[in-house]
């Protein structure tokens, strides 16, 4: 594909993202541009040429026939652990190494042919999907991702054949979402041969039973150009036969119950320095980029899980009778029906669609990944909620099913980045990338003299915005019998990059009328190190986004320009594969155009509605109220409204 | 022993809801998941669990058809067959080939490759004829084991075990020999990933008929093919008074 590769260094061999940037759908749509290389034509349509074709084919009937056959996941949750001829079962299907190169042991697979494959899995048992993702997908990605050939040929054949373990080692009593906060150190010896590790973690999946851990901790690294020295995150590789690695019983869980997640210790465990993954001070690169890689995985395991609920729904309501008629002919089935019908097409296509771009050399794709993590979890929620309810009584069952795919979901909307946090994520990446292409427009704003024109210009569109008019923007690519959803998937890229320019506005606005006050000055600051240095903090200053926005208390804001761009990409990702369909004729396609139609229509509806909370005036008093409630009841400690039966009761 | 040879039918998957073409010539086969015929698959097994028992030294996978026999072939590559050949009739052609024209063409092989023994499933799920293994041994006028749910080796004969109507038979084959493999024999294993993934190094022997010198001219043709009648529905009837009534109504007793 042209695009692989469009990413260079500078001569200070620095990374320079902007190029990277440019091709990545959602990054664009922050700044009202539909760039659309990696989203028409529909990616995965191409993404795997005859022999991975004829491989997956060969290797998605196995894997199937294991989970309909050996796997019970109704006992593994019972127990509490997989049983121990389907663990056995598992490693010699492969299942432990699915996308470890054959040179070590592994099945090679690519991105999609992955998803492909936990797809089935996430259909089945999630369970063991957690048990084999927290081992390949987080637990040792990081050595296929940052090791060194020696690390890869020591590590990698005997995890890929399931005969060790491994685990991702990043939570702390005391960080969860604040990654950086971690309070586990590694400091070098006298002989600077090995990194002594004191602390501890807990919730780690696989913590119990694993052999090789990679482990964050903070190091002492010195500025090169200061001479200061600072704590920074370094990633390790650690093995449990190191010495003074200790873990926890197995904790007592809601769901995944199969999933062993433990607490894990570290007392002066000796790391030789060779076991230093991605560099010393790295380490909350390497943190993000493993996830980051793994996003997409969860949303196909995920897209499994609601066609299996989806499927458990359609034939109760099919076979149901009340009222004289079955159930699936009232309206209010049916609007569940194709509710969820919608979302799992949604979420498969954007998960197949990260999946394909990151297998033809992608770079950039962290806010795709990442929405493609909070769809997809919230979801196969919804599927596995409305499920129930047309199942009615009999999905409160055990023996349907249903209740275990619950408890085992919902964690899903919690780990590797909560949806709150990976919300944020989005909306401040986004919103940073777009402070660096406005810089014009926000110099000007700052000194009208400057470029009185381009003012006038910006202050007509905003006026034309508030008015709800916009000039749409053309996306290319969608079939013709598309053409009015790829029009309103323009007009709401239009709304959104307009409403991401008025939001740097506002924060403008501010950083002038407060000056110098504390507060503000920090925001100003930022202001600042975005506009000069656009890129050179990249990727993954991430916590210090959040905390400047979080001082303008501008989440109320952020959550809808997040919940805005989660529909746009969605939307684009429907179109997209539905313009396939349709293209190559699929006997579906007929089927889809009716999904597309009716999805696009609604998250445009959606759009509209999140991007006018952000300036209506009664959502900025709905804001400034809820704040206040929850203050208030903080503060409280507990609900403060009386009683209704009066205050002594 | 030396080399065992299997037969490797693809046929319509066994899950599948089979569905009579509109012009009753067949029934609808494109777009139609296939696999290893189940009976086959229990073969394959047997002769990896003879290579595993170190009575085997190689097993050769034939299957005659059209080209997606090959992914057929494949799993029984990954299942633990050392090679595999083809043995290529086009769509058109394979519409009339019938148990004697395999047959013929494993009698071939057999002698070609040198085989030991010639193991097949008892009967394809799909055609139910059940006498490949019949014919091919006659071709070769090698002994015959068939329907079996057990086989040892002991010196140069086969002790064979037959589930057959209202007990247990036991009969020795010599070898060279021909078996067919019944339900029981074994619980076929699972084609692994890694298996799956090595199965597409190994050999794969392309043939036609015309290799085997056998001719694929029909010997009958397919008036039509229907659907069976489907059942009508039934009454409940109240007492045996009731049913002895009805039944004379019918003209049954
Ligand atoms: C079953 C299970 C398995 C796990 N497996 C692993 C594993 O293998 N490896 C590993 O390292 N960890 C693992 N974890 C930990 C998991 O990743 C964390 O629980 C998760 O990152 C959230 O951290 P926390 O629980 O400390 O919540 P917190 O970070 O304390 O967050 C609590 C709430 O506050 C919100 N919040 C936090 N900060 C902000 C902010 N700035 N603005 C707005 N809202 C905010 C969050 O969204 C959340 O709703 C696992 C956890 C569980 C339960």
């Amino acid at each position: 594909m042209h695009y692989k590769n469009q990413f260079y260094y500078d001569n200070q061999q620095k990374f320079v993202m902007d190029i990277l940037y440019r091709l990545s759908f959602c990054m664009n749509i922050f700044r009202g541009k539909a760039v659309t290389e990696q989203v028409f034509p529909f990616p995965a349509v191409d993404v795997l040429d005859e022999e991975r074709k004829e491989t997956l084919d060969a290797l998605v009937d196995p894997v199937s026939k294991f989970f309909e056959e050996v796997n019970d996941a109704a006992k593994n949750d019972e127990l509490e652990k997989i049983e121990d001829h389907t663990l056995e079962g598992l490693k010699e299907l492969g299942a432990f190494g699915l996308q470890v190169p054959v040179d070590f042991g592994g099945i090679g697979l690519s991105n999609t042919q992955y998803a492909r494959l936990v797809e089935i899995v996430g259909s089945h048992d999630l369970g063991v999907g957690i048990a084999l993702g927290a081992h390949q997908s987080i637990g040792f990605k990081g050595i296929t991702l940052f090791g060194n050939e020696e690390q890869k040929a020591k590590y990698l054949p005997k995890l890929a054949a399931g005969q060790e373990f491994a685990a991702y080692s990043l939570t702390e009593p005391a960080s969860g979402s604040d990654a950086n906060s971690i309070r586990t150190k590694a400091e070098l010896s006298a002989d600077g041969k090995h990194y002594v590790l004191n602390g501890s973690k807990i919730w780690i999946s696989n913590g119990g039973i694993a052999d090789i851990f990679t482990v964050f901790a903070k190091t002492p690294v010195k500025d090169s150009k200061t001479g200061d020295t600072k704590d920074k995150i370094t990633a390790f590789i650690v093995e449990r036969g190191f010495g003074g690695v200790s873990s926890g019983p197995p904790e007592k869980k809601m769901g995944i119950k199969c999933s062993n997640t433990a607490e894990v210790y570290f007392e002066d465990t000796k790391v030789p320095v060779e076991n230093v993954l991605g560099g010393v001070g790295e380490g909350f690169k390497v943190a993000m980029m493993i996830l980051n890689n793994g996003r997409f995985g969860m949303a196909a395991a995920l897209s499994g899980t609601m066609k299996s609920c989806i499927a458990k729904a359609v034939d109760h309501a099919q076979n149901r009778k009340q009222f004289a008629k079955n159930i699936h002919e009232y309206g209010a089935i049916q609007e569940k029906i194709a509710e969820m019908v919608m979302r799992h097409y949604a979420t498969e296509s954007m998960a197949y669609m990260v999946a394909a771009n990151m297998d033809k050399g992608a770079k950039e794709f962290q806010i795709e990944a990442a929405i493609s993590k909070v769809y997809g979890s919230e979801a196969a929620w919804f599927c596995c909620d409305t499920a129930m309810q047309i199942l009615g009584g009999m999905s409160y069952m055990k023996d349907t099913g249903l209740e275990r795919v619950m408890r085992d979901l919902r964690i899903f909307r919690i780990f590797e980045g909560t949806n709150d946090i990976l919300r944020l994520f989005v909306a401040l990446t986004g919103i940073q990338y777009a402070g660096g292409h406005l810089r014009d427009v926000l110099a000007a704003l700052k000194s009208p003299v400057s470029n009185p024109g381009l003012l006038v210009g910006k202050a007509v569109e905003k006026a034309k915005r508030s008015m709800g008019v916009v000039s749409p923007i053309s996306v290319v690519g969608a079939h013709s019998e598309l053409a009015a959803e790829a029009d309103k998937l323009g007009t709401c890229i239009a709304m959104f990059g307009g409403s991401v320019e008025d939001l740097w506005q506002i924060v403008l606005l501010m950083t002038d009328l407060y000056s110098p006050s504390g507060r503000v000055g920090a925001v100003h600051l930022y202001f600042l190190i975005i506009c000069s240095k656009q890129y050179e903090h990249g990727l993954f200053n991430f916590a210090e986004r959040v905390s400047c926005f979080c001082f303008l208390d501008e989440q109320f804001l952020l959550w809808r320009i997040a919940e805005a761009a989660m529909d746009i990409y969605s939307m684009s990702a429907v179109i997209s594969r539905c313009s396939a369909a349709l293209t190559s004729g699929l006997p579906s396609s007929e089927h889809e155009k009716v999904i597309c139609q009716t999805y696009v229509e609604k998250a445009t509806q959606r759009v509209k509605d999140n991007l006018g909370e952000l300036t209506s005036t009664p959502h900025q008093a709905i804001f400034k109220n809820m704040s206040l409630i929850s203050k208030q009841t903080v503060a409280n400690a507990g609900v403060i409204a009386q009683h209704p039966l009066g205050g002594s009761l | 022993m030396a080399r065992v040879l299997v037969g490797c039918k693809r046929v319509i998957d066994y899950a599948v809801k089979i569905r009579v073409k509109p012009d009753k010539t067949g029934v609808v086969k494109q777009n139609v998941k296939h696999s290893l015929n189940p009976f086959d698959e229990i073969a394959v097994e047997e002769a990896v669990r003879m290579k595993e028992k170190k009575i085997a030294t190689e097993i050769v996978a034939l299957s005659c058809g059209p080209s997606q026999c090959q992914e057929t072939l494949r799993t029984a590559l990954a299942m633990g067959a050392d090679k595999a050949i083809h043995v290529e009739i086009p769509d058109k052609d394979y519409e009339h080939v019938t148990s004697l024209h395999v047959s013929k063409i494993l009698a071939k092989a057999a002698k070609e490759i040198n085989a030991d023994v010639v193991i097949v499933g008892k009967q394809s799920i799909d055609d139910d004829s059940a006498q490949t293994a019949q014919m091919v041994a006659a071709l070769l006028d090698w002994p015959q084991a068939t329907f079996i749910s057990k086989a040892e080796k002991v010196d140069n004969v086969l002790k064979i075990t037959r589930e057959i109507d209202g007990g247990l038979e036991n009969i020795t084959a010599k070898l060279p020999a021909v078996i067919s493999a019944d339900l029981r024999l074994n619980e076929p294993r699972y084609a692994t990933l890694p298996n799956i993934m090595k199965a597409k190094k190994k050999p794969m022997e392309k043939k036609t008929p015309k290799d085997f010198e056998v001719d694929l001219s029909s010997r009958f043709d397919v008036i039509s093919v229907v659907d069976p009648p489907s059942r009508e529905a039934g009454v409940k009837v109240e007492s045996v008074d009731d049913l002895v009534s009805k039944l004379k109504d019918a003209g049954v007793v």
